[in-house]
């Protein structure tokens, strides 16, 4: 069986967990014998590992305009000016207010390059939306130039070219949904996004939620019959022993540890708090909040008012090996995450040894056994999961114990096997 | 002689509020009176009552024939007279008919045996005194916690000066013998032992409405027929089980009050069996064996172990730390002290923490106030936290202990009534009867409880 396969980014060209996501599972399906991936991203450096998988760069296809002009694939694509928050996964360092021009047609004026390509950065930037039309130009002039029997677009960025494809070669669509706008906005709606992303659903074939709380949104605020949505929990994979990195801790404290983008939807204001709460008990601890994002100022006036600075550390934007350090620093991880579809990196710190404690609005908190978790509103419990877990060393201990297991056993290939399933449905 | 054994276990936890690190030194008032009150008033409408008043018609409608034995936990008698004193009464118009044998067990339903001989002691010493004070019957037969046993405890409970014991027979603890003779302990063969029959235990206390089960529905003619199947050479059927069976694990709907209710009679009509007292059990029939159980059973699971209490690092680390405690408290006079350590030692606390049913959550989610393992370990050593702060500080407790102060108040408004139901019956001897004053005993608790609440 061959896949058609579109995403924004692959590794090691990443700026969060979608690329990260797809890697993982095109290469847990990659043991699958007789399964085939075309993975197309706008952008290919050439230093993607196409060890598995072939990766295709959509800037490196060449068009002939008069065809496309035959196809009407592109009749859903209209575009207006839009003011938000639309970026899945990405940094805030990347965020900017995308303005795009209004484009009105339902046949577009297509600019390409001498030899006939388009440019593509394969980022987020402000001419993100011509990009994820062009993107789905490609698309439709892939589809009908190569074979392959099934189409998989992972989240919305894609599921235009999902669309195309499908409509240019006539194959069944499977589109995956790693977040939907509801998680990146918190509530607030970009009714653009919206719309790509229910057109995406609606035309799609079978919908892949990465967690039953994703799968509940998708029915519930894009409408979508149950039937048509099925839940693939996401993987990791194991730490190589030789990468997990000891520091030398230079303080005799306790360590508790917020990762994550400093935005709404990560729930920052809900792990002040708690700090806040944990300090007027105990003084040999804490808190670091390592990201950045749009609250982070806030937050350090906040922390400031509050009278805790001294206990209360920002470290900026952590990347890579970084990561891991933090983690090997830390006692605790906190995720108190208002909406998580899945959330990937609970998991990188139960394999770094260090106990978690999660939302009930998160989708990992669905599967995770050795993890406390709360409501990211229960400012109390959370305090008190933190003040636990630093006081009550059995706790931790059995975290410890159990928690790298039971994370290693999330593998990718039984992801990749319930996706290879879905596939079946369609191509026996 | 071939006799049945019912024994049924009385036992409702005394659940802990959701009680915050932050209040670890400011508050020290442990309880969630709510559930505790509303459960007792749910299981006391939905079982004790109504089990209490068949099992009377029974003795009654059988003289002398019908014969049953209780074990009610402290913590449970405790409950009674605080939420659900007409409860406590008619386990006393039970005893009244001498055909009911109360039983001896810890105070606090806890685990002690395990850990502390000597609180042990202390508890057993204050549950016999209660059943003595509520019933009027010197216990002289023993049953501890979940059935828990081994050769140990059975022999400190010898040295306690019981005739018997009451415990687990599955096979896999037994091995080939057989449940239905009588025992006695390995190293005190004083002491004799009466083990549980599983299978027809569980017939009715785990699987009578179970409608997957091919054997359903049971009645009492079947059941009689299975005890009719019994070898006729063993001696005595042990059917253990909890009281809770009747109208609450096994709602009334399901027709168990039926079920009990015609059971004795067809066990007299169609079969040879009757039914005796534990301590009748021990009296009247020979010892067949020892029984070897060098490592504790109890009657929990599959496995009829201690994993469900003491089965993770979570569960070790609370309950050490409580029985750390315990030589510090021997210099206290604080009752409320005393009282919250007994309080802490109820085994439930640590079934809560069991990380045992994770697969199997349904059946244990029924008994149990928290979301996860974890919660109960927080808020149980959040607890445990405060109450060191307090041995520590050797600190009178908060003046709004409010189980403490009932309890005391109760017991000055008993001795009040007491002496004013002497007057009145001096008075009554001269002058003819006035209005009786039993309405003003009938729930000095509820009253109490009721302007409490601000």
């Amino acid at each position: 069986m061959r896949v058609l396969m579109f995403g924004w980014e692959f590794p090691p060209h990443i700026s969060g967990g979608l690329g990260t996501a797809c890697y993982g599972l095109t290469r847990g399906m990659s043991s699958i014998p007789g399964l085939e991936i075309l993975f197309v991203v706008p952008k290919a450096h050439g230093d993607e590992d196409q060890s598995r998988i072939r990766v295709l760069g959509a800037g490196d296809i060449t068009l002939d305009i008069r065809k496309i002009r035959e196809h009407n694939y592109l009749k859903d694509l209209s575009y207006i000016e839009i003011n938000s928050n639309l970026v899945p996964y990405t940094s805030p360092e990347e965020y900017e207010v995308l303005v795009n021009k209004a484009e009105n047609t339902g046949r577009r004026f297509v600019e390409t390059t001498m030899g006939g390509k388009l440019n593509f950065t394969g980022t987020y930037g402000k001419n993100l939306y011509e990009e994820i039309a062009n993107y789905a130009v490609v698309a439709g002039e892939i589809a009908v130039t190569t074979d392959f029997e099934i189409i998989h677009a992972h989240d919305w960025l894609t599921y235009p070219a999902g669309i195309a494809a499908k409509r240019a070669s006539g194959k069944p669509l499977v589109i995956h949904v790693h977040a939907t706008d509801f998680d990146r906005s918190g509530g607030k709606v970009n009714p653009t996004v919206f719309e790509i992303e229910k057109t995406g659903m609606q035309i799609a074939d079978k919908i892949v939620a990465v967690s039953n709380l994703t799968r509940n949104t998708v029915i519930d605020k894009y409408g979508i019959h149950p039937d048509k949505v099925v839940t693939v929990y996401n993987a990791v994979d194991p730490l190589p022993e030789n990468e997990q990195l000891q520091l030398r801790r230079g303080i005799n404290e306790k360590v508790v540890t917020f990762l994550g983008r400093i935005t709404l939807q990560k729930g920052p204001e809900y792990f002040v708090m708690a700090a806040h709460k944990v300090l007027k008990k105990m003084d040999n601890v804490r808190f670091v909040m390592a990201g950045s994002g749009e609250l982070m100022e806030k937050m350090i006036l906040w922390t400031s008012s509050l009278g805790i600075s001294d206990r209360f550390h920002y470290t900026g934007f952590l990347k890579g090996d970084d990561v891991f350090r933090m983690f090997s620093l830390s006692d605790v991880y906190v995720m108190p995450s208002v909406s998580e579809p899945f959330g990937i990196s609970p998991l990188e710190a139960m394999q770094s040894n260090v106990p978690s404690i999660i939302s009930h609005q998160s989708g990992v908190a669905e599967i995770l056994k050795y993890a406390l978790k709360v409501d990211f509103w229960d400012v109390d419990a959370l305090a008190d999961a933190i003040y636990g877990l630093l006081n009550y060393p059995s706790l931790a201990e059995m975290f410890k114990k159990h928690g790298v297991q039971e994370v290693n056993d999330m593998k990718w290939e039984n992801s990749g096997k319930k996706v290879h399933n879905i596939y079946q449905e369609f191509v026996k | 002689m071939r006799t049945i054994c019912l024994y049924f276990q009385v036992h409702q936890p005394f659940r802990f509020r959701r009680y915050r690190f932050f209040d670890i030194g400011n508050d020290h008032y442990y309880y969630d009176d709510y559930s505790n009150e509303s459960i007792l008033n749910k299981v006391a409408a939905k079982c004790y009552l109504p089990a209490n008043e068949l099992m009377l018609d029974l003795i009654n409608k059988h003289k002398g024939k019908f014969k049953i034995s209780y074990s009610i936990s402290g913590i449970a008698l405790e409950q009674f007279r605080l939420y659900a004193p007409e409860v406590l009464d008619s386990f006393k118009r039970l005893a009244e008919t001498g055909q009911v044998e109360f039983l001896s067990e810890t105070f606090a339903h806890s685990l002690s045996s395990l850990n502390s001989p000597r609180e042990f002691r202390k508890q057993v010493d204050a549950h016999r005194k209660l059943i003595k004070e509520h019933f009027g019957q010197e216990p002289a037969v023993f049953r501890n916690t979940e059935l828990i046993y081994s050769d140990e405890i059975g022999a400190m409970v010898a040295d306690m000066g019981f005739k018997a014991m009451l415990t687990e027979g599955a096979k896999h603890v037994l091995g080939w013998k057989s449940p239905n003779f009588l025992y006695c302990n390995a190293i005190k063969p004083k002491l004799k032992l009466l083990l549980k029959n599983f299978k027809l235990s569980d017939d009715i206390a785990f699987r009578f409405s179970n409608k997957a089960w091919p054997e359903y529905p049971l009645t009492a003619e079947k059941y009689v027929a299975w005890l009719n199947q019994v070898p006729a050479n063993e001696e005595v059927v042990n059917l253990f089980m909890d009281y809770e069976t009747f109208g609450e694990h096994q709602w009334k709907e399901t027709g168990i009050f039926e079920f009990l209710k015609a059971l004795p009679g067809i066990v007299f009509k169609d079969s040879p069996f009757s039914f005796s007292t534990p301590s009748e059990v021990a009296r009247k029939l020979q010892v067949v064996s020892a029984a070897h159980v060098p490592n504790p059973i109890s009657w929990a699971d599959e496995e009829r172990d201690l994993t469900a209490w003491l089965g993770n690092e979570m569960q070790n680390e609370a309950f050490n730390k409580l029985y750390s405690l315990e030589e510090m408290l021997d210099n206290t006079d604080d009752d409320a002290l005393r009282q919250d350590f007994a309080y802490l030692q109820v085994s439930d606390h640590f079934y809560y923490m069991s990380t045992k049913f994770f697969s199997d959550g349904e059946v244990h989610s029924y008994f149990n106030p928290y979301d996860t393992p974890y919660d109960a370990f927080i808020n149980y050593m959040n607890v445990l936290s405060d109450f060191e702060i307090r041995v520590n500080a050797g600190q009178k407790s908060h003046e709004n202990n409010d189980v403490a102060r009932l309890s005391k108040i109760i017991q000055e408004k008993d001795a009040e009534i007491e002496k004013m139901e002497k007057k009145l019956s001096a008075v009554r001897k001269g002058s003819p009867a006035k209005k009786s004053n039993t309405a003003k005993k009938e729930n000095p608790a509820k009253k109490i409880t009721g302007s409490r609440k601000k």
